[in-house]
Formats: C-alpha cells, sequence, structure tokens
C-alpha cells in the first residue's frame, strides 16, 4: 500500500472525517480490550504471568545466538530445512527460490506479519507467483489490495457491507447480503478449493522451541493447519526473537497470547510442528531484518520480546481513533511505533509522536514491554539525530530560551499571557491549531505569581 | 514542615485559582508554604517533544528554585512526573536527586505525607473525575484498570471526604482525554475526538462537573465543552477539596 | 561471509548479559472439579461436552446427534460408527468427509483445549477439514492448567501435535463471531 509522504496526524485526520466510523472502530476494539480484561481477571496469577513471560524472553535475549544455533541444530535433526535471512530481500529471494526449485507458481499463505514487514506478496507477484491469502481478515483485504490495518483482526477498519461489496465483486456473492455467516461461508468455499491445489503453503510461527527444533502457530480458523498439512511444501517464516528455550515455556505464552488478545481462554488451534510428515517438505526461515540492530539498542531492544498478540492496539486511544494505516507501516499501534523507527529513523519519525505516553500499552503488555517509555526515548533519539522539522526545532530553542530565563517569562506572561504565544500548541506558529474545534481558555485577570505577591508575605 | 509549592507554569497565567486553593489547603493543614517566585516551567513540553537535551538549563533554574525544602508540591499529576523522571543535572545531580524524591503530586501528599482523614469541604454536586493519565498510571495515584491487582484511588479517597459531592460512575474510568502536551496540536484531528469522547463519557452520567488533577488535561475538556456550548463545568481537584 | 554467520555475529555482540530463566510456579487457584470446568469453558467456546459412561453410550448420541453426515471417519477403535483410514491415505482425499471421531491424550480445564498428537491421527489433516469434529477424552485426564498439560507432555516425540479449543472461528467481519472459518463447524467432546 502506497501512504504517499504522509505522516500520521494527517492520515488520521482524514480518518477522522467519517466520525460515525471513528465511533464504531473505536467501540469495537474497546469492546476487545474489555474482554481481555475480563479474561485477564478470571485469573489470580496473572500479573505472575506476564511477569514470568517477561522474564523468560529477557532470558532468550540475552541467550539469542546461542539459542538460535541449538534451534537449528534440533531442527535439522527432525528433518526440517533451516534457512537464514539477514534482511527482507533475502527473506523474499530463499522463499522465490522454494517455488521455482519445485516448479510451483500458486501458493496459500497464512498470517504472517513478518511476510508484510518483507513486503513479500508484491515481490513474489513480481516474479509471476500468486498468493493467497487464507486468513478471513487478510483475504478481504488482499482483494481489496490493502494492507492489514491490525496485526490480530486485519479487516478491522472494514464494515460488513464493505466486505459484502468485495466479494460480491471477487466472489460473486449475492449483493447487498451483509450477513457475516453467509460471507465467511462464501470465503470458507473458495479457500477451500485453493487449500486442496496448491502445492505450496506458508505460514507464520508463534513460537519456536531451542530445545525441540519445534515451531507452534496459533489460529482460529484453522487456515495455517489446512494450507501446511495438505501441501507437499511448507516453509514456516519467523523473526530470530520468536524463539523460546524450552516446550514447557509454551504454557506460560500460551496462557497470555489469546487472553491479551482477543480475551480469549487459548486460540482454536496451537499446531506443534515438529517434523515433516511422510513425503512433505519443511522449511524454516530465521530473519534477522533490523532484529540484531535493535538488539543492541539497550533502550529499545526489549520491544523484540513482543509476541504479536495486539493488546496495545486495542487499548491505545490514539489507534482506536486513528485506524491502522495511519500508521503507514505493516505494524501499526504502539509496538509498531516503537519497531519501525529502527528499520528507518526518517520514513517512520512520526510514530514514536502519535502517542499522548497515557502508558495503557505498557499495562496490557503480556511480556511487559515498556512500551511509552521506549515512545519517549525514541522522541529523543529521533530529535537529537535531527529528523524533526527546523520549525519545530526553532520554535522549541525559543521555548527552552523563554523557560529558563525568569525575566523573560515573566515579562512575556504579563504581557498578554505569553502561555497563548508560546505553549506546546503552538509550536509550528500554527496560531489557531488549538481553536479550530476548541476554545480558549479565558485570560485571568493576574497570574498566581502577581496574585501572591500581593496576598502572602 | 516546610513545602515548596511548584505550579505549573500554564496554572499560574491561566488558573491562579488552583494554585491558591492548593495554597490554601495546605496551609489549613498547618504546612508551612513558600512560593520559590523564580519558577517557571518544569520543561515537559520540550521534553515530551524529544528535545530533553535542550532542557538543561530549566533544569538548573529548576534545582535553583527548589533545593533545600523538606518537601515539593505541586497540582499537577503530569509535572511532578516529569521531575520525578527526569529531572538531571550535570553539575548538581546529588541535589537533582533530592528533589526527586521529595517532589509529589498535591493529592498522594495529602494522602500519604499529610495522612488527611477528613476535610471541612462542601460540593453538594455530581461530579465527574477524570483520571489524568500521568498522575494515574505514572505516579499510580489510582489502581490502573488494565491490572489485576486491588482497587484504590488516592483523588478518590479525598473527593468523598467533601460533605455533599455525588461522584458519578463513568464506562471508561481511566481513559486518556486526548490532551497530551503537544499531541493537542500536532495530532489536532486525534486529540480532539478524544476529548469529545471524554467529555461524552461525564454528561452521559450526569456530571455537573469535571476534576481532575491536571488542569492540563481539564482545559483541553474545558476547550470542547466551551465549544459546544455545555453547561458542564471544570474544576481542579484542589479547587473542590478547599471548597466551603 | 555467510547470511547465517552474519546474523550470528551481530547477535552475539548485541545481546545482553546473560539473565537468568525464572522458575514456573503458579498456585493452582480453581481445583474444584476439572472435567466439570472443561465443559462449562467448552460451551463459551462454541462447544459442548457430554458426560458418558460408555463407548456404546457415544455410539448413541453420535447417530442421533449426526444425522446427515455421509461421510464419517473414526480412528478411535473403539468406536465402530465410520469408516476406519490408514496413514498412507493422501490427505486430500479427506475433503469430503464429514464427521471425524478422534480421541485426545487429555484435555485442560482453563481453556477446554485437547492435547492431540500424530499418534492418534492417521492423517495430520483430519481435525481440520472434517465438517465436525467429534473427540473423545477420558475424565481422568482432564488436568487444570496449561502448566500442567506441558508437564504431561514433557519430552514426548511427535512430528506434529495441536491443541484443539473448540470449533474453527473467526470473528473477521466487525468482530461477528462466526463458527467454522475452514475448519470443524461444530465440536463434541464425550468425556467418558
Amino acid at each position: 500500500m502506497n501512504y504517499g509522504d504522509k505522516d500520521h496526524a494527517s492520515l488520521a485526520e482524514k480518518f477522522n472525517v467519517d466520525e460515525p466510523r471513528v465511533n464504531w472502530h473505536d467501540e469495537t476494539l474497546w469492546w476487545v480490550r474489555v474482554k481481555r480484561d475480563k479474561a485477564a481477571k478470571s485469573l489470580p496469577e496473572w500479573e505472575l504471568l506476564r511477569e514470568t513471560a517477561s522474564q523468560i524472553k529477557n532470558n532468550v535475549l540475552s541467550n539469542l545466538s546461542e539459542y538460535l544455533i541449538q534451534f537449528e541444530k534440533e531442527a535439522t535433526k527432525n528433518g526440517i530445512t533451516v534457512h537464514w535471512a539477514a534482511d527482507a530481500k533475502e527473506h523474499n529471494e530463499i522463499v522465490h527460490s522454494l517455488l521455482q526449485k519445485n516448479g510451483i507458481t500458486q501458493m496459500v499463505k497464512s498470517k504472517s506479519m513478518l511476510t508484510e514487514e518483507c513486503h513479500l506478496n508484491e515481490y513474489l507477484q513480481q516474479q509471476g507467483i500468486e498468493v493467497i491469502d487464507t486468513d478471513l481478515g487478510e483475504c478481504i483485504v488482499q482483494m481489496r489490495k490493502e494492507a492489514p490495518s491490525h496485526i490480530v483482526l486485519p479487516a478491522i477498519h472494514l464494515k460488513k457491507q464493505d466486505v459484502s461489496d468485495t466479494f460480491h465483486e471477487h466472489l460473486h456473492t449475492e449483493k447487498g447480503n451483509y450477513d457475516p455467516q453467509f460471507l465467511t461461508h462464501a470465503a470458507r468455499l473458495h479457500l477451500r478449493e485453493k487449500f486442496l491445489t496448491r502445492k505450496l503453503a506458508l505460514t507464520g510461527v508463534n513460537f519456536a522451541i531451542a530445545e525441540t527444533g519445534e515451531f507452534v502457530v496459533c489460529t482460529n480458523e484453522g487456515n495455517a493447519d489446512m494450507g501446511a498439512h495438505l501441501a507437499d511444501i511448507h516453509i514456516a517464516c519467523m523473526g530470530i526473537e520468536k524463539l523460546l528455550p524450552q516446550r514447557k515455556h509454551l504454557s506460560v505464552f500460551l496462557r497470555l497470547l489469546a487472553r491479551s488478545a482477543t480475551g480469549q481462554p487459548i486460540t482454536t488451534y496451537s499446531s506443534h510442528f515438529k517434523k515433516p510428515r511422510k513425503g512433505q517438505e519443511m522449511h524454516v526461515v530465521l530473519v534477522d531484518n533490523g532484529r540484531s540492530v535493535q538488539l543492541g539498542r539497550k533502550d529499545f531492544r526489549n520491544s523484540l520480546k513482543c509476541i504479536r498478540c495486539a493488546a496495545c492496539f486495542n487499548t491505545c486511544p490514539v489507534y482506536r481513533r486513528s485506524g491502522g494505516h495511519s500508521y503507514h507501516t505493516a505494524i501499526a499501534g504502539p509496538i509498531g511505533a516503537i519497531l519501525a523507527p529502527n528499520l528507518d529513523m526518517k520514513q517512520y519519525a512520526d510514530l514514536p509522536f502519535a502517542s499522548t505516553l497515557c502508558g495503557s500499552c505498557s499495562n496490557v503488555c503480556p511480556v511487559k514491554i515498556d512500551i511509552h517509555d521506549q515512545l519517549y526515548k525514541w522522541r529523543q533519539v529521533l530529535m537529537k539525530e535531527g529528523y524533526g522539522s527546523t520549525v519545530k526545532k526553532m520554535g522549541m530553542k525559543g521555548m527552552t530560551f523563554t523557560l529558563s530565563h525568569p525575566g523573560v517569562y515573566r515579562f512575556a506572561g504579563s504581557a498578554g499571557r505569553w502561555v497563548l504565544r508560546n505553549t506546546p500548541f503552538i509550536v509550528n506558529n500554527k496560531l489557531n491549531t488549538w481553536y479550530k474545534q476548541r476554545d480558549m481558555p479565558e485570560p485571568p485577570k493576574e497570574s498566581f505569581g502577581e496574585w501572591y505577591k500581593k496576598n502572602r508575605k | 514542615m516546610i513545602v515548596a509549592l511548584f505550579v505549573p507554569c500554564y496554572v499560574d497565567q491561566f488558573y491562579p485559582q488552583v494554585a491558591i486553593a492548593s495554597l490554601e489547603l495546605l496551609e489549613k493543614a498547618g504546612v508551612e508554604v513558600v512560593y520559590p517566585a523564580k519558577q517557571t516551567c518544569c520543561g515537559q513540553p520540550m521534553a515530551n517533544s524529544g528535545f530533553e537535551h535542550l532542557t538543561n538549563s530549566c533544569n538548573e533554574l529548576f534545582i535553583n528554585n527548589f533545593s533545600g525544602f523538606d518537601y515539593i508540591v505541586c497540582p499537577s499529576g503530569s509535572c511532578t512526573l516529569h521531575i520525578k523522571e527526569h529531572l538531571h543535572a550535570e553539575k548538581d545531580e546529588e541535589k537533582a536527586g533530592e528533589i526527586r524524591k521529595r517532589v509529589y503530586e498535591l493529592t498522594e501528599f495529602l494522602t500519604d505525607v499529610l495522612k488527611i482523614e477528613q476535610l471541612n469541604a462542601k460540593f453538594p454536586h455530581k461530579v465527574g473525575m477524570h483520571q489524568s493519565c500521568h498522575g494515574q498510571r505514572g505516579l499510580k495515584l489510582s489502581q490502573m484498570s488494565e491490572l489485576t491487582a486491588p482497587a484504590f484511588s488516592k483523588p478518590g479517597k479525598l473527593l468523598k471526604m467533601v460533605e455533599g459531592l455525588e461522584l458519578v460512575e463513568l464506562d471508561r474510568v481511566d481513559e486518556c482525554c486526548g490532551f497530551g502536551g503537544t499531541f493537542c496540536v500536532t495530532e489536532e484531528a486525534v486529540s480532539v475526538k478524544m476529548g469529545k469522547d471524554r467529555v461524552e463519557d461525564h454528561i452521559k452520567h450526569g456530571a455537573e462537573y469535571i476534576t481532575g488533577g491536571d488542569m492540563s488535561c481539564l482545559m483541553h475538556l474545558e476547550g470542547i465543552l466551551r465549544r459546544r456550548k455545555s453547561n458542564v463545568q471544570v474544576k481542579h481537584i484542589a479547587e473542590i477539596l478547599n471548597s466551603q | 561471509m555467510s547470511s547465517r554467520e552474519k546474523i550470528l555475529q551481530a547477535v552475539k555482540s548485541s545481546q545482553p548479559d546473560q539473565r537468568p530463566l525464572p522458575q514456573l510456579q503458579f498456585e493452582l487457584y480453581n481445583t474444584t472439579d476439572a472435567p466439570t470446568a472443561f465443559a462449562n469453558v467448552l460451551s463459551t467456546i462454541g462447544g459442548a461436552a457430554h458426560f458418558v459412561n460408555s463407548y456404546n453410550e457415544i455410539e448413541d448420541i453420535i447417530r442421533a446427534e449426526y444425522t446427515h453426515a455421509k461421510r464419517i471417519i473414526s480412528v478411535c477403535g473403539e468406536i465402530k460408527t465410520g469408516e476406519a483410514i490408514n496413514s498412507d491415505i493422501d490427505p486430500h482425499l479427506l475433503e469430503d468427509v464429514d464427521l471425524a471421531i478422534i480421541k485426545a491424550h487429555f484435555g485442560v480445564a482453563e481453556n477446554a483445549a485437547l492435547w492431540v498428537t500424530d499418534a492418534l491421527i492417521p492423517e495430520r489433516v483430519l481435525p481440520f477439514i472434517t465438517q465436525q469434529l467429534a473427540v473423545i477424552v477420558k475424565k481422568e485426564d482432564i488436568v487444570f492448567t496449561m502448566h500442567q498439560a506441558y508437564e504431561r507432555v514433557g519430552d514426548a516425540d511427535y512430528g506434529f501435535a495441536t491443541f484443539i479449543a473448540g470449533p474453527s472461528k473467526t470473528a473477521d467481519i466487525e468482530q461477528s463471531l462466526v463458527l467454522g472459518a475452514h475448519g470443524p463447524k461444530t465440536m463434541h467432546v464425550f468425556i467418558i
């Protein structure tokens, strides 16, 4: 999807033109947050689970190279072929080479945010490969030539009328039939045919176990299993941070993942792939694509603990009212805003500012990533490295000067309520931005400082 | 006990009544209060915009103004949190550390240090409590809705001591109002939408007043209330706790 | 240098100081009755549980419940209804299965998940491709939590294993829950 050179604020403004739709988006995702709260609060040990998960992931990051080697060794022993991709390009080429080698031009794919990050679909399409996304939400956005707007609920920006129109166009379903049951059934029939005829299936990976060389894929729909168990070749693509030390650690993460994501006690399917079935090839692609760089950034490395549950999306008051596409990157929301600048500071300099730093994201995070603190820290890095606009910087320097010189501050204040001209909401000299939809406070006759001088001492 | 009153810059300039109420509340509790006259701002607007590295002179000034007191009390969760988390100084790191330890938000100072158990205050109105995020999630003034943990609320406890005050329940007890410092203009559309939704929750539940510990949030909500010509008013919690 | 070496080297030089693994110690909070808890949770995720005393009882329920099922496959020796399959069948030939009857090693009360490995299903795709799924689990094989579940799994070897919790589902259209996304539209669990 091409977002042009638009930033979060302008894309969010566009999203806000249709206020009833924003209300719907906000309320729907809030409802998911409420379900998450209910599930979390049904377990007295919830906070201990979060802490344990966080510590396991800390251990993973501190031993990552060793765990990667161990995983490779065990997986190979199990008959899985392990590939290493330094970046998105290499990842895409590995997948393409496996297709080419086997003379395959059509494939099915279940949800993998990594392949979104690597823009695999676009790449393969350019090579003449047909890729069918089989997760219902992803299938819908793929038909519409859009990107997923949410990592767990890819089509959450769409209403059933939109889906109905899309299916009418692509699957020739009855026009004006908006029933989700009917629409889902139409997709089921359409995708079943794909599962039965495609020779190669690609899936993502939720967790991979260093100790056993197996990997786990979680879905509610069963699309990863339908694809993988019917195809001759199964490719599983994973970021290198997806490892867990031991199988028993899955107990912690499977208790947290679905409860955090949707409020379910567990996803319908948590499938453990250890060996290829008879006659099948199984491949795992381990992808770095900036992760080792992020691992080296002390303040930001623990963003790699993320298990992609999207709880931070659902709780984020900004995400709920700006939509996933306003983040103009594969992974939106608060976690996306701390991951994206690692990949490209210039392109994503706006994202750490797309937050009020309210901190709700850090509280729902099942692995305790300090998301809002990292947003703050990214702001410091980005401005120091010069990715802020010059105008903004000049305004800030002026403000610093004023605020660090009491004499100037007093003078400016009494000379017509200094704040009106220089406080944060007037950066960039857009004097009317506050006033567009909000009244200004009424300036009082005297400041507290002036009152104090007269009334005390 | 000598307490220095730290008044946020926008309160000084726009809402002097909030600082006056804070001062009087502390005085009524028998505390000796000093207002360091040369104070300006904590530097948060710059820091939250990514310019923490330009706040050095601001920090030095803050340290000069607020060193040597038993406590520093501020009627703002946000400014208090900023000082607690980000006040540093190359020259006087020890002094900065002392200040970070001694700075308190007003309501937590009343409940935790002064251990106020009763107030001589009266406010016979239906009031909605807006939890500012920095006060609540940053300073942990109230339990956060995301956590599986026992409920408590320091400002809520104080409001319950006010005669005649009826606290209304909200659908979303601690949703952000969308002020967010520079966010309120750099992300104007989302900021305003968040503010409108927050106001709506209070109005829906019959609040006559919206109160809170941060005038910045309330200024944003007031701007939205006034624009829609609503009768609902905002009032800082210090004003309510100090009302007769 | 190969990408493998490049990545491993970069990771090694970036990874932080050693952090210890935590103990997995979780109290059991709800230990009243695991099978009943299992059945209650299952009903909230779209499945249905039947408490039975014998395999005959299961056969009776299956005959009454699945009157429209044309092709039934049973990979559970005690259930004679339906055809048996062996492990060299082409999985694509299972596309028209209406009902699959399988066994699970054990169930988990906290989330109504059932642990099934390829030792219990001759073809991996069977519990996914079937239109309806029936699973048999012994009453004494229901544990409370996922921690106990993985203690039970231990270091078992398998090629494929899965936790199945309820029928296949999606809520990708306006968050409206629809049962039967790609896999089974119903799931009945027989607790024997």
